[in-house]
């Protein structure tokens, strides 16, 4: 076990590692990416530029910039942004992240339940009404944009039927701190969790329904039925279990990739202030300080949520504990 | 249920009423463009309490069928039922699904199935796929019905039962998996068992041990069983009566000594001389064909034997000291952990003209021999001479160029055939590619090779999956003689096949052998057709050959411990030996992995006879 958890590790600072270092190369190799340029504002004469590039180390060769851009940001915690002068970098994230963290966590556990709700009673209706009418939504859900989705939301919440007695409740646009109204917090998140989830409850309880459609071919189902269990049981714990799995390896991917900053779409028309919208406006401005925290700060959950979902698969499926 | 009270009333007072009794079975299947295919066809038949009666035929005769609509574990959205099937008082085509599952399924009847390897749940612990079974129709405390789960491993005799219970599939063998699934049957202390071709997959010495085991728990239990087979010996060992089945119809059925002495139907004839018996070569020189019976008059004609007797001089291709060994990786950094020594120092020579058969168990190295032989695995060492050519030295284009002299049939002829290819375009493919001759002259050469393995050639165009299971293995023998080898590898070439057409395809074989002098090297886990097409045996076990020598020295004077063991695991279709009991030990399969540091003892062949060589030191069995 603990030479599992050892090997996970070492994996991920490896893969943070080649992260980072391409994430910086290909700044470099950007045509007008000059950072003591950008750094010393338009129009800004030759020898202001020179002296920048002097300050900010940036006539030193790439590796030792490379090193002091680590040791800034994870060692003296002091690494500062390019583009807006002072603006550090850390607390920039920090203060962006438990709004992504809220909303893909929310909509995290709204897509699990509900494709896997969706997948279960689709599968066990084959063929009949629920399963056409949950499949033909799902695809409706998988083929709306998000971002449509999140303004149609809007228009109706926040605007046409606004002040109707069902979405008067709805505060504005917006992200509100858990930790000051707790209420306010779940109030203002509601419409961005479901706008978020939809897509992938879509997904999802298409793969799960084809999974579990596929496990009742197997030989153990049949022996399952034969054995006498009621089809209730068959259904839940013999073919569903074994059906879950491709379901929390998605989960693993969509939930990092989410939190590492994709849930941008969402982000930016809910007008919620999450690390999305932060990396968006780091690349607008080719800002590589932003841009290597944030992309380092997604790999990272990216890493940790396959480990987690590693450890998941073990703990459904014995046989993969054997290599 | 008016018709069944009296039948209760009558199953009180008289030990004879059946327990199971089929009549005028009919099921359908709805096919292709909402047809309905009949397949299976006014079937009726009782089973006594206690009694075994076995159902036998070839695949698609509809036996599992049968047995799946007993159980009516058949999708009823695409099947059809009609008839009565009586079973311990119910009328089972009358119930429906909550009635089935009180009065029926893991409570009457129990069933047991062919492939154990994936018959258990594989995320399950065995034990708790047991205790499912007992608390599904008995509700009790937990920790009885571990106790109770732990009593049924030691009935079926699983070793260490106690600390077995929690493990999970697959760290069981085959053999034990289906000692499991008898356990979990056995749960409900069922009146009636149902085993579908229970040892179909297992290897012989493990399927000696599961008839065994049979055996004894319907004694122990006075269960009825219905035992589905396509085995003549097994049948003759397990079944106190017999139904033939046929295209869906029982076509005869009766006392199994009966229908062995004095088989009434053509079929049943041409059945049971397509079955190879072991000893049935005792005295014969040479491989002699399987008689070939007339369909119509149930008339065997003589087997006839091969013509010539192979070279002696110098071998076609000699085999010295070939080691083929896996890394198995993991733990940190995925370092080697250990070695699979899967072929370990083996040396044999094929002479031209002349079968060798390599025996052994799944597992035992026998496959992989094979492929190491013409370098498909790249990780071998010793020598592998052909002619006077050493394969293992040639360099790649060398090697490609000399695979046209060693061809392989396979085990399995669908999986080997690519869906997309007409069966023409695959076998003109290798001709071309090895520059033989031109597209024209590679079809006129497939076309008359088709009809040597008794095929249209007009049948070229078509695809591999418009073929039934023997005639696409003979399209694999096509291929594989359409450039001229000198050796071909068969690797449990007629192993999946039906027994009239496994004779079939054995007597191609013989007859191709005869026209070309070609070798054979006949990988197979089935000794009663060794028996037939070898001229030597070489045994294998845990990777290396303990036993090498003629045919008959091999069958008639086994030395080796485990040659002996696996002659004696043969079932034989004479139903005089029912009630022996092989009492043999139970063993599990075991795997040649090594640690790393393991070194192979060098092994010393004793020769028994002049060219009969048995492994004299260290070999356990």
């Amino acid at each position: 076990m603990l030479a599992i958890v050892l090997g996970r590790i070492l994996r991920m600072v490896v893969v943070m590692f080649g992260i980072s270092v391409v994430t910086f190369a290909i700044f470099f190799a950007t045509p007008a990416s000059d950072p003591a340029a950008r750094i010393a504002g338009r129009n800004a004469a030759p020898e202001t530029v020179e002296a920048v590039r002097k300050d900010f180390g940036l006539d030193r060769p790439l590796p030792v910039q490379y090193a002091l851009m680590m040791k800034r940001l994870f060692i003296t915690r002091d690494l500062t942004s390019f583009a807006n002068r002072g603006q550090k970098i850390i607390p920039a994230i920090a203060n962006a992240a438990p709004a992504t963290l809220s909303l893909v966590t929310g909509a995290a556990i709204l897509w699990m339940l509900g494709g896997i709700a969706a997948g279960i009673i689709a599968a066990a209706t084959k063929g009949r009404w629920p399963d056409k009418i949950l499949m033909g939504l799902s695809m409706a859900a998988v083929a709306m944009p998000v971002f449509w989705v999140g303004e149609m939301v809007n228009l109706v919440t926040q605007s046409r039927f606004h002040d109707t007695w069902a979405f008067s409740w709805v505060p504005p646009l917006g992200y509100a701190a858990l930790s000051q109204d707790p209420w306010l917090w779940f109030k203002s998140l509601v419409f961005p969790w479901l706008t978020l989830a939809l897509l992938n409850i879509g997904l999802y309880g298409r793969v799960l329904r084809t999974g579990i459609v596929e496990t009742y071919q197997e030989d153990f189902i049949r022996t399952a039925r034969a054995k006498g269990l009621p089809a209730r049981k068959v259904l839940l714990k013999h073919a569903t279990r074994s059906a879950i799995i491709p379901i929390v390896i998605m989960f693993g991917m969509d939930f990092g990739v989410l939190v590492g900053g994709a849930a941008v779409l969402t982000e930016v028309v809910f007008g919620i202030n999450g690390v999305g919208r932060l990396t968006y406006q780091a690349l607008k401005v080719l800002d590589l300080p932003m841009i290597m925290a944030t992309v380092l700060y997604a790999s990272f959950f990216v890493v940790i949520a396959n480990a987690v979902v590693d450890m998941l698969c073990l703990a459904i499926d014995p046989r993969m504990r054997r290599a | 249920m008016t018709a069944i009270q009296p039948m209760d009333g009558r199953a009180a007072a008289t030990r004879e009423a059946p327990i199971l009794s089929i009549r005028g079975l009919g099921v359908s299947f709805l096919g292709a463009r909402g047809r309905w295919n009949r397949v299976v066809e006014g079937l009726s038949f009782d089973i006594a309490a206690g009694e075994t009666v076995a159902l036998v035929g070839e695949s698609g005769s509809g036996k599992s069928v049968t047995a799946m609509s007993v159980m009516r574990l058949l999708d009823p959205a695409t099947s059809r039922i009609e008839g009565q099937v009586t079973l311990d008082g119910h009328a089972v085509l009358d119930l429906d699904e909550a009635g089935m599952i009180r009065h029926i399924r893991g409570q009457a009847a129990a069933m047991i199935f062919q492939e154990p390897m994936t018959s258990l749940h594989p995320i399950y612990r065995v034990g708790d796929q047991i205790i499912e079974a007992l608390t599904s129709h008995r509700p009790m405390p937990k920790a009885q019905a571990r106790a109770e789960a732990v009593a049924l491993l030691e009935r079926v005799r699983i070793p260490n039962a106690a600390a077995r219970i929690d493990d999970y599939p697959h760290a069981f063998s085959g053999g034990m998996r289906q000692r499991v699934m008898i356990a979990m049957a056995l749960a409900s202390r069922p009146q009636l068992l149902i085993a579908d071709e229970p040892t179909t997959a297992l290897d012989v010495t493990v399927q000696g041990e599961i008839l065994d085991l049979l055996k004894d728990l319907q004694a122990e239990y006075g269960m009825a069983m219905l035992f589905i087979t396509h085995d003549m010996g097994v049948v003759a060992e397990m079944a106190d009566r017999t139904v033939v089945m046929y295209r869906g119809r029982a076509i005869e059925q009766g006392a199994t000594a009966e229908i062995f002495a004095r088989p009434r139907e053509a079929y049943t004839r041409a059945l049971l001389a397509s079955v190879p018996v072991l000893g049935s070569m005792r005295g014969e020189p040479s491989p002699l064909r399987f008689p070939i019976v007339d369909l119509q008059t149930g008339i065997a004609g003589p087997a006839l034997p091969l013509s010539g007797t192979p070279g002696r001089d110098t071998p076609l291709l000699d085999v010295r000291g070939l080691v083929t060994r896996f890394d198995v990786r993991g733990g940190l950094f995925n370092r080697r952990v250990a070695r699979v020594h899967a072929v370990e120092d083996v040396s044999f020579s094929i002479f031209p003209g002349e079968t060798l058969s390599l025996v052994g168990e799944s597992g035992c190295g026998k496959s992989t021999t094979g492929k190491s032989i013409i370098r498909l695995n790249d990780r071998s060492q010793g020598s592998v001479r052909l002619g006077q050519e050493d394969l293992f030295s040639l360099p790649p284009e060398a090697l490609r160029r000399r695979r046209r002299d060693i061809q392989m049939i396979p085990q399995d002829p669908l999986a080997s055939m690519n869906p997309r290819m007409t069966v023409g375009a695959a076998l003109v493919e290798p001709f071309r590619e090895h520059g033989l001759g031109t597209t024209a002259k590679g079809g006129a050469k497939a076309a008359q090779l088709m009809e040597q393995v008794g095929l249209s050639p007009a049948m070229l165009d078509r695809y591999p999956h418009e073929f039934s299971g023997g005639q696409r293995q003979r399209i694999c023998i096509a291929r594989a003689l359409m450039l001229d080898p000198r050796l071909i590898i068969a690797d449990e070439s007629v192993s999946a096949l039906d027994v009239s057409v496994k004779a079939q395809v054995v007597n191609l074989l013989l007859d191709i052998q005869d026209r070309t002098g070609i070798s054979y090297l006949f990988i197979s886990h089935d000794i009663a057709v060794v028996e037939r097409i070898s001229h030597r045996i070489a045994v294998m076990y845990l990777g290396e050959i303990v036993e090498i020598g003629p045919r008959n020295e091999i069958l008639e004077r086994p030395q080796h411990p485990y040659t002996q063991r696996l002659i004696g695991a043969v079932t034989v279709p004479d139903p005089a030996r029912r009630h022996l009991r092989r009492n043999q030990q139970i063993h599990e399969l075991r795997t040649p992995v090594r640690p790393l540091d393991y070194l192979p003892p060098a092994r010393r062949y004793a020769e028994v006879s002049p060219g009969h060589l048995v492994s004299v030191d260290g070999t356990a069995s």
